[in-house]
């Protein structure tokens, strides 16, 4: 083999190793939405998107679930924040409607952004919101204060071994900068 | 205190480990706790810790013959062999199988602890640079009654660790419980399954309470679920295990477990307290300042320093412009309710009370020589949190 | 051109000779080794006694997280890959590297990015202080202002490392003498290969890690903020994704090390060599599919922590084959222990004793207990010190008479091998037991009842920094001074390879222009 045959060899495999470290960087980038993916089919960190549809069925009397509703706000979030009913039980496959009392206490309009949580975490893809303000942000205007509604229904499928979900939401505080500023 | 001694206690708690296997001192030892699920934990490391010596032992054993029997003065004329397929299928299956004997047992154990299932009580757990907070969940819908407190490391420890001197020659700590204590601590029913929602307000902890076989991290924005049954009444310590900034190293967990009938007379106390209201009475400038300063020590000094100077990052509170400028009151009310987001600086608005608020904001303002004669009341510090002021 | 040697300071500048490149990577990560090491200290003087007399914590989270970033990316993975540069082209008998420009580059890369994280240390706000591992949300919304600087530190640390190693690959794959097969190579080459491989895949992985970091920090993105629908749960995924995999980036090479050394100092030829390669080959595979047992306490699902457990050991079954080989290798061997061997001994014990921790941790249950405690500390280090630091010191021991033509101090040497295995277990060893009490991680201050093992890791550490010097002085009296006596062009009596067995000691400066005969 000659040198230049060689030299023409190696520049050829550096190029085909650059192309891997690209795809390996595309790969790194590509964990985010596969992570995603992944949490949407198992529901792990509670980030099952969209709003189910409720279709008319049966609701599976024989089964009791306890679903405790906890509300956390983060540090930085004046407002006040909490479920109207803290626990109820529901029954598999019938709808149910709760709702949560939020109040901006501030002299200042704020937005907030509630995020949900489910615990054990693998129960959110049972869990299915019909309507639910966490799709939104909230805008409150000083001293404003609302009740949020929340529909949702329990699939029937949902294992044995699950006797109660905890649904947390934490409040974050979204309000940008120049606003609370323009505010004061 | 001489090395010799320290060397001797080293080889000895070394072969100790090693011959007793049963590690009653919990110094150099996992803990078995006190719950069933401790103990299985406890047993299983104790397997895998004998599973390793008896094959380092053989493993060893073999090398050591070979080092010593087969050195160039006894061995002149070295072997020729460099393969042996039966031996070297031997060698891959035997790890093999006792690895799966390994792995049996722990995922028994493993599904049984990640069941919380039928819990008889849920406690919210969220940690905060740098102390806990926990938040008895009732089930009812009164707001007022909440049981929910924070628990923060005790005074003594956090001046022990600042007057230990320096170099190597620093005052010796002597204090059992240094760095193990809280003001508040944690309170939960003896044989009872207790759930734990853990979470974070701002970055991750990890709440890891060693007797109980129970650690978990604090994730900002999610919950994660842990659960315990403790046998033994007492009061058990464990800190948080997940690096979450300076003062990682002192935001320790204290659970007390009470009988049920001393827990229920517990928890009426905190409710009662809860209802109760804040306390908003009026205090004198030196009644301020005496609070101020013991709150300022336990919440604002880590950052801050004792003296105020600040550090690094955490600006000095000493003449600067946020105390003693023209008309800073109002600005230095806001930044130490709401806090200054993109910074350490917290909104303690949601974590102290309004007397602490104000004792502390008094107290920063007419300590270290800032003198500015400014006076902070509790009720105004109510006003402004619920809408007033600004 | 016979031996022609450019002279001053531009022949280190823009040299392309893998000789000097090599020993310019070897350098400068011995500096860097006193660096991260000079941190260790200041961590192992504020531990040796409960109560904060030396450094705030502040300070001390810094001296953590760049002890770690040091020496792991400026002291561990530049030595392996100066050994590279200096023995894989005399190994399978190439002129010089596939890619000597390029080499040059990768090279010079590096003071660049350590000039920069190390410069941290004098900024407004300090040093990054959220650990090597960098978790967000503490690195990107708690983060100083120096973590940009960081991060672009990282940045050059992962094109350097990614540019090395696909020099490695292209001068394996093209550059061996004719007749030198895959499976001729010297173990050596092979588990550098696949190191090269391990980096080339999860460098960029790490680099991606970085950049969403940047983003979260100044542009708005929120890939591990709750806030904006990101988890910070996914940082630790990308993260150890590349994390892991760089464990054995680490470690691969002194297990080609060690297989160098063993077969010469009993001279005997290697045992189960192609089981070597295959062993080496799964446990690279398997750690790609193993990150998460870092995470088990994040709050997974049962039943990813049971794979991830169950993976996680079955990487004990090809290390096991590794450790059984080398002690076959000995067996019935004619041994002698000249320093290179006692070395590769203490290595292959002491990395075994890091396994078997290993082994412990993948637990996933008692891992609950282990998890962020010293004994997690004792575990990688043990791994670490005496596995992938102690591996270099025998390759430099072994090798250095090749590279220099003098033999090193062989009294001297053994004083410094016999006080580093006292300090280095005195050090890490009561590291289990304080992990095992209950002593967290990353704590400038503990409870008392920890107090006694942790004067003794301190106590050890001293004396481990001090060998250091020793070996810096046993270095310099050969390299700078050329004390010691001649070495022979074997070296070694039975030395195997290439460069022992068809070069001259010292190896001159142009090796290999014509390929050498392989039989």
């Amino acid at each position: 083999m000659s040198q230049e045959q060689v030299q023409n060899d190696n520049k050829v495999m550096t190029k085909k190793l650059f192309v891997v470290v690209i795809i390996m960087v595309a790969f790194g980038f590509a964990m985010v939405p596969l992570y995603d993916v992944f949490c949407q089919i198992t529901g792990l960190n509670g980030k099952v998107n969209g709003l189910a549809v409720y279709e008319e069925q049966e609701p599976d009397t024989s089964r009791e679930i306890k679903i405790q509703f906890m509300t956390i706000n983060k540090g930085n979030m004046p407002w006040d924040f909490r479920p109207v009913q803290t626990e109820i039980k529901v029954h598999p496959g019938k709808e149910y409607e709760v709702l949560f009392a939020v109040k901006n206490r501030t002299g200042k309009k704020m937005i907030g952004q509630a995020i949900p949580s489910f615990s054990p975490n693998l129960t959110a893809q049972y869990f299915n919101k019909t309507e639910c303000f966490c799709f939104n942000q909230q805008i409150l205007a000083a001293g404003e204060s609302e009740e949020m509604p929340m529909r949702f229904f329990v699939d029937k499928d949902i294992p044995e071994r699950y006797d109660t979900i905890t649904l947390a939401y934490t409040l974050h505080n979204v309000t940008p900068d120049d606003e609370q500023v323009a505010a004061k | 205190m001489s090395l010799i001694r320290k060397m001797t206690l080293f080889v000895a708690s070394f072969s100790a480990l090693l011959l007793s296997g049963c590690g009653d001192d919990i110094k150099y030892n996992m803990r078995e706790g006190v719950t069933e699920i401790s103990r299985e934990v406890y047993e299983l490391h104790m397997i895998a810790i004998w599973v390793c010596v008896v094959i380092g032992i053989i493993t060893f054993g073999v090398m050591f013959y070979s080092m010593f029997a087969h050195r160039k003065s006894k061995n002149p004329n070295p072997a020729k062999f460099s393969h042996s397929t039966a031996v070297e299928i031997v060698w891959t299956a035997i790890p093999f199988i006792i690895l799966i004997a390994l792995a049996v047992p722990a995922v028994g154990l493993l599904i049984k602890m990640e069941d919380a299932s039928d819990s008889d009580l849920t406690i919210m757990v969220k940690g905060y640079q740098w102390k806990w907070e926990y938040k008895y969940i009732d089930g009812d819908d009164n707001l007022a009654n909440d049981v929910r407190f924070f628990s923060n490391l005790d005074q003594a420890s956090r001046d022990m660790s600042r007057n230990a001197g320096s170099g190597f020659s620093g005052v010796k700590i002597e204090d059992d419980n240094y760095l193990l204590e809280v003001d508040n601590p944690l309170v939960i029913p003896v044989d009872k399954k207790v759930r734990f929602l853990v979470t974070s307000d701002d970055v991750i902890h990890s709440f890891w309470v060693p007797d109980f076989s129970v650690k978990k991290d604090a994730i900002p924005g999610f919950i994660n679920e842990v659960w315990t049954k403790v046998d033994e009444p007492g009061t058990y310590r464990g800190v948080c295990a997940e690096l979450c900034g300076q003062d990682h190293g002192f935001m320790p967990i204290v659970v007390k477990v009470l009988p049920q009938n001393e827990y229920d007379a517990w928890y009426a106390g905190k409710v009662a307290e809860a209802e109760a209201g804040p306390d908003l009475n009026e205090r004198t400038m030196s009644q301020l300042m005496a609070e101020g300063e013991a709150a300022y020590n336990k919440y604002c000094s880590s950052c801050h320093m004792p003296n105020g100077e600040g550090n690094g990052p955490f600006p000095s509170l000493v003449g600067t412009e946020m105390i003693t400028g023209e008309g800073s009151l109002t600005k230095h009310i806001d930044t130490v309710i709401n806090g200054v987001p993109g910074t350490a600086m917290q909104a303690f608005g949601s974590q102290l009370t309004e007397a602490e608020i104000a004792a502390i904001i008094t107290y920063e303002r007419n300590a270290w020589g800032n003198d500015t004669g400014d006076k902070v009341q509790p009720q105004e510090i109510h006003d402004i949190k619920n809408g007033g002021g600004e | 051109m016979a031996d022609h040697k450019p002279k001053g300071i531009s022949r280190w500048l823009f040299t392309t000779n893998h000789k000097d490149i090599g020993t310019m990577y070897l350098v400068f990560s011995f500096i860097m080794f006193l660096v991260g090491g000079a941190m260790a200290m200041v961590i192992r003087a504020e531990l040796f006694q409960p109560g904060l007399q030396f450094v705030e914590p502040e300070f001390f989270n810094q001296m953590t997280t760049l002890h770690g970033l040091v020496m792991v990316f400026g002291a561990v993975m530049p030595a392996t890959v100066g050994l590279a540069n200096w023995l894989i082209p005399m190994m399978i008998g190439a002129p010089d590297m596939a890619l000597p420009r390029m080499n040059n580059w990768s090279f010079w890369i590096l003071p660049a990015a350590f000039g920069l994280l190390l410069s941290t240390l004098f900024m407004d706000g300090g040093a990054p202080n959220f650990g090597w591992t960098f978790y967000a949300p503490l690195s990107t919304t708690y983060g100083p202002p120096s973590t940009d600087f960081f991060i672009f530190g990282v940045h050059l640390m992962g094109i350097s490392s990614i540019m090395g190693a696909i020099n490695v690959i292209v001068t394996v794959f093209n550059m061996r003498a004719p007749g030198m097969t895959l499976m001729k190579m010297p173990l050596f080459v092979w588990t550098w290969l696949i190191t090269a491989f391990l980096l080339v895949m999860v460098m960029p992985v790490l680099a991606g890690a970085v950049t969403m970091m940047l983003t979260d920090r100044h542009f708005g993105t929120s890939f591990f903020d709750a806030a904006g629908g990101g988890d910070p749960v996914l940082f630790q995924h990308v993260f150890w994704f590349f994390g892991h995999p760089e464990v054995y980036i680490m470690i691969l090479p002194a297990f080609g090390i060690a297989s160098a050394i063993i077969p010469t100092f009993s001279r005997k030829k290697l045992f189960g060599y192609s089981s070597m390669v295959y062993a080496t080959a799964s446990i690279a595979f398997l750690s790609f599919i193993v990150w998460a047992h870092h995470m088990f306490t994040v709050g997974m699902p049962v039943k990813g922590e049971l794979f991830f457990m169950i993976a996680t050991m079955l990487i004990a079954v090809p290390t096991g084959v590794k450790v059984f080989n080398w002690i076959a290798t000995m067996w019935r061997g004619s041994i002698t222990y000249e320093t290179p061997m006692l070395y590769a001994l203490a290595f292959v014990i002491l990395f075994t004793i890091g396994g078997f921790s290993g082994v412990m941790l993948a637990l996933t249950p008692v891992d609950w207990q282990y998890h962020d405690t010293y004994f997690v500390v004792a575990h990688f280090h043990y791994v670490l010190f005496p596995g992938a630091i102690f591996g270099t010191m025998a390759a430099v021991y072994y090798w250095l008479p090749k590279w220099t033509g003098r033999m090193y101090d062989e009294k001297l040497a053994k004083w410094h091998f016999w006080l580093s295995i006292v300090f280095v277990n005195l050090t890490f060893f009561p590291m289990h037991f304080s992990g095992l009490a209950g002593m967290q991680r990353r704590v400038p201050d503990y409870a008392i009842m920890f107090s006694d093992f942790n004067m003794m890791s301190s106590i050890g550490a001293f004396g481990l920094g001090l060998m250091q010097l020793l070996f810096a002085w046993i270095l310099i009296k050969v390299c700078i001074l050329e004390k010691g006596e001649k070495a022979t062009d074997r070296v070694w009596e039975d030395a195997e390879g290439l460069e022992f067995t068809h070069l001259p000691s010292p190896a001159p400066y142009h090796t290999f222009d014509t390929p050498p005969k392989i039989d």
